[in-house]
């Protein structure tokens, strides 16, 4: 199963040597791949080994990204793309949440829909694509609904492990000090198979914004950086796809840093379930 | 319960829920509620997986993506995996290409699909440049992982054994690894099915399974759609499955490395 997946970020962090070694060493020591690669590629593009349409030097690709941040365009592109993405995956949570704690807690529900979640999984969501845009047509609907359906499949599958993990003893224990249901469930089931959950959650993310930026693409939206860059391709705009490449990147990484990151420091960890 | 008891037992939930789900989508197919060109029904799915594997095309299309997918990923093996262990056993070479990849893995390869079709032109290059670099990062960042992970006891006995820088290499710490070099390809092959089917989509070739997909939607012919879907479900699972579960068995199973899980 995914869950099981070592997780990079954190062990990283680990890793970070302690705070001997000053501040301005660390920097250089991270950003000196960067202007090798830089060097690297400047280099190439001056040189003219490639048309400069198609591989334009990185100051071109600045000056860009500053014309199209100035103008606008740019943060207007990327608005588009969060507000999808939060919307989609918001759905996704919510209703992930409720069918995977649903799954984990009722015999029922889980011999019904485990089939189901487990037959949909192996399927690639952008595959999906088409035929949510034959079903809800081009715009947006489609792609917040297509992320929203991929997203939840990884919600629902460790949410239902979470709740199947929770130590019976802390469930027996619990009712003997007379936890009543509702207790039970905020107070034991809950935290329990929060780590679970999160590990869902950081999971859906990553995979939505995986397949939003495809689906953008396919669904012709508005207002989108995945619609920004494959648009720029009709005019060989390789400067402005690079830009936008950069801020994808730019709004991945702080979903990973910002949001999940910080979510478990308040919760998980703070409780001492995860270090 | 017993084991078999409870194999029976699941297989028919599994049966059931199925069914069920069938019942329920024939009816709202059959209701005229939605066009019959948007919702076929299953019959009319049937027959298009049946016109499509008789004549060939499908099995063709097939053949093309996997053939993309296996490429793209034996490149990503190829070049991810010495440089993830070099990574994991010499520091300079970590702290050169760790900020490296920590900065372009948030960036989802189907974003470099107009990018690769500007360079590479439409078709072959292109999917394949896309899949390798959705299997890349997986590949890379679990070996690392997997050689910082050996335990240091069993490198400081092996070298009191006697073991020579080689000998420590293949005996202790490719072996050592292994589980997360498993859980890489599992991975890798997981973000290459996503990758290829989008490229195949944006980057139309003629060929591919998400071409098919792409181009039905064209003509709305959703039974073509569903039946292409089921193809590429079954291969996700066949590799998910069959692949990857025999590798792990013949491995670090009969190694002993981790416990035999579930299904």
């Amino acid at each position: 199963m995914q869950a099981i997946a070592p997780d990079f970020a954190s062990a990283h962090l680990a890793e970070a040597p302690p705070a001997r070694e000053p501040l301005w060493r660390i920097a250089a020591r991270t950003t000196f791949p960067f202007v090798v690669v830089g060097a690297l590629w400047e280099l190439v593009a001056h040189l003219k080994v490639f048309p400069p349409r198609l591989f334009p030097p990185l100051e071109a690709v600045a000056a860009t990204f500053g014309r199209l941040t100035a103008s606008g365009v740019l943060p207007q592109h990327a608005a588009g793309t969060l507000l999808r993405l939060v919307v989609g995956f918001a759905l996704a949570a919510v209703l992930g949440v409720a069918i995977g704690i649903a799954m984990g807690r009722s015999r029922r529900a889980e011999d019904l829909l485990l089939p189901l979640v487990s037959m949909g999984a192996p399927i690639p969501g952008i595959a999906y694509a088409p035929l949510f845009l034959l079903w809800f047509g081009l715009g947006s609907a489609s792609a917040v609904l297509l992320v929203a359906f991929v997203s939840a499949f990884p919600v629902v599958f460790n949410t239902w492990t979470g709740v199947k993990a929770v130590k019976e003893v802390w469930v027996r224990a619990a009712q003997a000090m007379g936890a009543d249901d509702r207790r039970l469930f905020h107070k034991v089931i809950l935290p329990g198979a929060l780590p679970y959950i999160l590990t869902g959650l950081r999971l859906g993310l990553a995979q939505a914004w995986r397949i939003l930026v495809g689906v953008e693409m396919l669904a012709a939206v508005p207002w989108g950086l995945g619609w920004m860059i494959f648009g720029a391709r009709e005019f060989l705009n390789t400067d402005v796809m690079l830009a936008g490449v950069v801020v994808i990147g730019a709004i991945g990484l702080a979903l990973e840093k910002l949001v999940f990151q910080r979510l478990e420091q308040y919760t998980v960890v703070r409780w001492g379930m995860m270090t | 319960m017993s084991a078999t008891a409870e194999r029976t037992r699941s297989m028919r939930r599994a049966a059931m829920s199925l069914l069920l789900a069938a019942a329920i989508y024939e009816a709202l197919a059959r209701s005229g509620l939605f066009p019959a060109a948007l919702l076929p029904t299953l019959p009319a799915v049937g027959r298009a997986l049946a016109e499509g594997v008789l004549d060939g095309s499908l099995p063709g299309h097939a053949a093309s993506t996997l053939y993309r997918v296996l490429f793209g990923m034996s490149l990503a093996v190829v070049v991810g995996l010495p440089l993830g262990i070099m990574m994991g056993r010499f520091r300079p070479v970590e702290g050169f290409f760790l900020p490296l990849a920590s900065a372009l893995m948030p960036i989802p390869s189907l974003a470099w699909v107009p990018v690769f079709i500007l360079w590479f032109g439409l078709g072959n290059a292109t999917a394949i440049g896309i899949v390798f670099y959705a299997a890349l990062f997986p590949m890379l960042l679990n070996a690392w992982t997997g050689v910082r992970a050996v335990n240091p006891l069993w490198l400081r006995a092996a070298g009191a054994m006697g073991a020579d820088e080689r000998a420590l290499f293949w005996k202790v710490i490719v072996p050592g690894a292994f589980p997360f070099l498993v859980t890489g390809l599992r991975q890798a092959f997981l973000r290459a099915w996503i990758a290829v089917v989008g490229a195949e989509m944006l980057a139309a070739s003629d060929w591919g399974l998400g071409w098919v997909i792409f181009d039905a939607k064209e003509f709305l012919r959703a039974d073509v759609m569903l039946a292409s879907l089921a193809v590429i479900g079954l291969i996700g699972f066949l590799f998910e499955r069959v692949v990857f579960g025999a590798l792990e068995r013949a491995t670090v199973q009969r190694w002993g490395m981790v416990r035999a899980g579930k299904g």
